[in-house]
C-alpha cells in the first residue's frame, strides 16, 4: 500500500521524536535528573512506528520495559512522558509509575512493563474485550527476543489462537536479552517459527525498513479486524544503547554500535528512501526535525520545572474504593 | 425463602450479573467443559459445578473455556478488565496461584496505582481453598493471606450461602480486582438464600454470635467449627462472641476492636498456615490498638507451619477443629495475670 504524504510525515515525526526523546533521556539521566532505571529504544523506531501507524486510538498495545518508543508511536503525550520520567506531578502516571510503567489508557497504551513477558497475556485480554464487544479493535503485544522465551508469551499465543482473537504478537529481536545474546538464549533461533507452531501466520521483516514493518503489520491488522485471528511478526532490529542507560556494554563487539548506527539506522534508511523516491523533500524532513527538537526541549524544561508529587499521593489510587 | 447450597448461590449470583451486564464474562478451565470432545460443551459443567449451565443461556462468547493455562487466564482477565469487560476468572485451585501470580500480583493489582489512578480493573478471581479431601500439598492450601498482603487486591472468604451470593454480586460490581475464596468442603452447605440479587458490602464483618466472655474471630470454614466450639462452651458457662470478617481485605477492624474492648480476650481461628497470616495480622491489630483492653494473651488456632499432608489421619491433625478451638478459648478465659 502506498502511504500518503501526511502518513509519511507523521511516521517521520514519530520516529524522530522517539530518537530525540531517547537521546535526551540518556543525557538527562546521566546528569541525574531522572531517577530509577531507563531502557532506551533508539535504533528500533521503525518497529514501533511501522506497527502503530496501522492502529487507531481505540486499539490497544502492551509494551515492554523498553517502552518509550511504543508509547510515542501510540500517541502518548511527550511532555507527559518526560514529566513521568522525571517523577513529577503532571506525569502520565502522576509520577507513580516511571519509565518501566509508563501508560496511557486513553491512548490505548496498556503500559510498559517491568516484568519480561508480562504484556502478552494482557494483550490477549484486550483482544478478548474487542472480540466480545465486537468493537473491531485489535491489540498488539510488543515482545523482545528475551520475552520470546517466557512461558507467558507461549500461553498468550496459544490462547489467542484457541479463541481466535484479534491479537498481534510483534517480536522485536534486537539481538540481546539484557546482557546475553539471542544467539545463545533463543533455542532454534527462529521466533517467528515458534509463533507459527502455535498455528498463526508468522512473518519476519527487516527492522531497518519502516516500510517492511508497516506492510507486515498492515496485513496482520487487517486479518485481525476481519476476524481472521492472531498473527506474529518478528522484526530484526538493533538497539543503539545498552540494556539500560548506564550499561557499559562490555559484552558488545568492538565498533559494533558504531557500525549499527552507520549501516542499520532506520531513520537514515527512511530519509534516503523517501527523498530518493521523491515522496518527501529534504527540507520537509528537516523542518520536522526542528519542530521535534523544540518539542523535546520544551518537554524537558517543563519536567525540570514541575513539582514533585505531593506527599499525599503516596496513599491515593491503590483502589477505586476501599 | 428457599434453602440453597453455596454452589447454587454462586451460580445464581453469576446468572444475575450476566443478565444484568453484558460485559460480565466467565473465563477459565472447564467452566463449561467438554469443548473439543464427543460430549460437547457443558458435558462436564465445570469442576466446581458452579458454572454448569451458563453456556446454554449466555453462549461461548461469554462462557469462555480455556486451555490449562493459568497465566494466560489471569492475564487475559486482567487485560480484558482494564479495557472494558468485567471478567469472572476461575483459578480452579488457589494453589495454582504459583503458576500465574505475576499476572495477579504485578499486573492486575498494580495497574491503578502504577498508572496514576487512571485504571479500573473490575476483575473477579474465583478460586477454591481448603484442606479436608486428602488432596495433599498442592490442592489443599488456603493462601488468602498471600492475596490479602497485596495492596490493590480485595479478598473475600465467605462462610455460608447467603454471604456467598451477596459478596459475589458485590465482587462483580466492584471496580477493583477481587479474589473470591471458596472452600472446597462447603459447596453443599445450605442456608436460606433470597432468589433476587442483593449485595453485601466489603469490610463489614458478620457477628455470628453475641457473647461477653471471649471474642472468636474465624474465617471461611472455621466459622462453623468455631460456632460448634461456642455451643459447647456456652454449656460450660463461657459466652463467646463469634465474628466472621467475610472479607480480609478490606478488614472490618472496628467490629473486632469493639468486641475485644468489651471481652478483653481473643482467639483467632484460621485454616491457613500461621506465619504472616490473617491470624497474625488480626493479632497485631489488636495488640496495637486494643492492648489496654486485653486481659489475656491472644491465642491463634491455625494449621501448623507445614505443607498439607495426604494421609487422612495427618490431615485431620493439620486442620483446626472444634476441640482445639474450645481448648484455646478455655485457656484464654481462665487466664489471670
Amino acid at each position: 500500500m502506498q502511504l500518503n504524504r501526511e502518513s509519511l510525515v507523521k511516521a517521520w515525526r514519530d520516529m524522530v521524536t522517539i530518537r530525540r526523546f531517547e537521546e535526551r533521556v540518556q543525557e538527562e539521566f546521566s546528569k541525574g535528573g531522572i531517577p530509577g532505571f531507563v531502557h532506551l529504544y533508539a535504533g528500533q523506531e521503525a518497529s514501533a512506528v511501522g506497527v502503530c501507524a496501522n492502529l487507531g486510538p481505540r486499539d490497544h498495545i502492551a509494551s515492554t520495559h523498553r517502552g518509550h518508543g511504543h508509547s510515542i508511536a501510540k500517541g502518548c503525550d511527550v511532555t507527559g512522558m518526560m514529566l513521568e520520567l522525571f517523577a513529577k506531578q503532571g506525569g502520565l502516571c502522576a509520577g507513580k509509575g516511571g519509565s518501566m510503567h509508563i501508560a496511557d489508557l486513553d491512548q490505548g497504551m496498556l503500559g510498559a512493563n517491568g516484568i519480561v513477558g508480562g504484556g502478552p497475556p494482557l494483550v490477549v485480554g484486550a483482544a478478548l474485550t474487542a472480540k466480545t464487544l465486537q468493537s473491531g479493535n485489535v491489540a498488539v503485544a510488543f515482545i523482545g527476543d528475551g520475552a520470546s522465551n517466557q512461558g507467558t508469551t507461549f500461553e498468550a499465543m496459544n490462547l489467542a489462537v484457541v479463541l481466535r482473537l484479534p491479537a498481534i504478537f510483534v517480536f522485536e529481536n534486537n539481538g540481546y536479552g539484557e546482557y546475553t545474546g539471542a544467539a545463545y538464549a533463543v533455542g532454534g533461533h527462529d521466533i517467528a517459527g515458534r509463533a507459527a507452531g502455535f498455528g498463526m501466520p508468522a512473518t519476519k521483516c527487516d527492522g531497518d525498513d519502516f516500510f517492511a514493518v508497516n506492510e507486515a503489520a498492515r496485513e496482520a491488522v487487517e486479518r485481525a479486524r476481519a476476524g481472521g485471528g492472531p498473527s506474529a511478526i518478528e522484526v530484526a532490529t538493533c538497539r543503539f544503547y545498552g540494556h539500560h542507560s548506564g550499561d557499559a556494554q562490555l559484552y558488545r563487539g568492538k565498533d559494533e554500535v558504531r557500525r549499527l548506527r552507520e549501516d542499520h539506522d532506520c531513520l537514515k534508511h527512511f530519509r534516503r528512501r523517501v527523498t530518493e523516491a521523491g515522496l518527501l523533500e529534504t527540507h520537509e524532513l528537516d523542518s520536522v526535525d526542528a519542530e521535534v527538537a523544540t518539542l523535546i526541549d520544551q518537554a524537558v524544561a517543563a519536567a525540570q520545572a514541575a513539582p514533585s508529587p505531593d506527599a499525599s499521593a503516596l496513599l491515593t489510587d491503590v483502589y477505586v474504593s476501599y | 425463602m428457599t434453602q440453597k447450597t453455596i454452589r447454587q448461590a454462586l451460580h445464581e449470583a453469576l446468572v444475575h450479573e450476566m443478565r444484568r451486564d453484558p460485559r460480565v464474562v466467565v473465563i477459565g478451565e472447564d467452566v463449561s467443559g467438554g469443548a473439543g470432545t464427543a460430549g460437547g460443551r457443558d458435558a462436564a459443567g465445570g469442576v466446581l459445578g458452579v458454572t454448569k449451565g451458563l453456556i446454554g443461556e449466555f453462549g461461548e462468547a461469554r462462557v469462555i473455556d480455556t486451555p490449562i493455562t493459568e497465566s494466560a487466564i489471569m492475564g487475559a482477565a486482567a487485560g480484558a478488565a482494564v479495557t472494558g469487560l468485567r471478567p469472572v476468572a476461575e483459578l480452579m485451585f488457589s494453589d495454582f496461584l504459583g503458576v500465574c501470580f505475576d499476572q495477579i500480583f504485578n499486573q492486575a493489582a498494580k495497574f491503578r496505582y502504577m498508572f496514576g489512578g487512571k485504571a479500573r480493573t473490575p476483575l473477579v478471581i474465583r478460586t477454591m481453598i481448603g484442606a479436608g479431601r486428602s488432596a495433599a500439598a498442592q490442592h489443599s492450601q488456603s493462601p488468602y493471606h498471600i492475596f490479602t498482603s497485596v495492596p490493590g487486591l480485595k479478598v473475600v472468604v465467605p462462610s455460608n450461602a447467603y454471604d456467598a451470593k451477596g459478596l459475589l454480586i458485590q465482587a462483580i460490581r466492584d471496580d477493583d480486582p477481587v479474589v473470591f475464596c471458596e472452600h472446597k468442603l462447603m459447596y453443599d452447605l445450605k442456608c436460606e438464600v433470597p432468589d433476587e440479587a442483593y449485595t453485601i458490602p466489603f469490610g463489614e464483618a458478620n457477628v455470628v454470635r453475641d457473647g461477653d466472655d471471649v471474642t472468636i474471630v474465624a474465617l471461611s470454614r472455621m466459622v462453623h467449627y468455631a460456632s460448634e466450639a461456642a455451643e459447647t462452651l456456652a454449656k460450660e458457662g463461657i459466652e463467646c462472641e463469634l465474628i466472621d470478617p467475610r472479607t480480609t481485605s478490606p478488614l472490618d477492624e472496628d467490629t473486632i476492636l469493639d468486641s475485644v474492648t468489651r471481652t478483653g480476650r481473643l482467639v483467632i481461628v484460621d485454616e491457613a498456615t500461621p506465619r504472616c497470616s490473617v491470624a497474625t495480622d488480626i493479632a497485631a491489630l489488636v495488640a496495637d490498638k486494643a492492648f489496654g483492653a486485653l486481659k489475656a494473651p491472644i491465642r491463634r488456632v491455625t494449621a501448623p507451619h507445614t505443607p498439607v499432608p495426604f494421609a487422612p489421619g495427618l490431615e485431620k491433625l493439620y486442620i483446626p477443629d472444634p476441640d482445639r478451638i474450645a481448648a484455646a478459648v478455655r485457656a484464654v478465659h481462665e487466664y489471670r495475670r
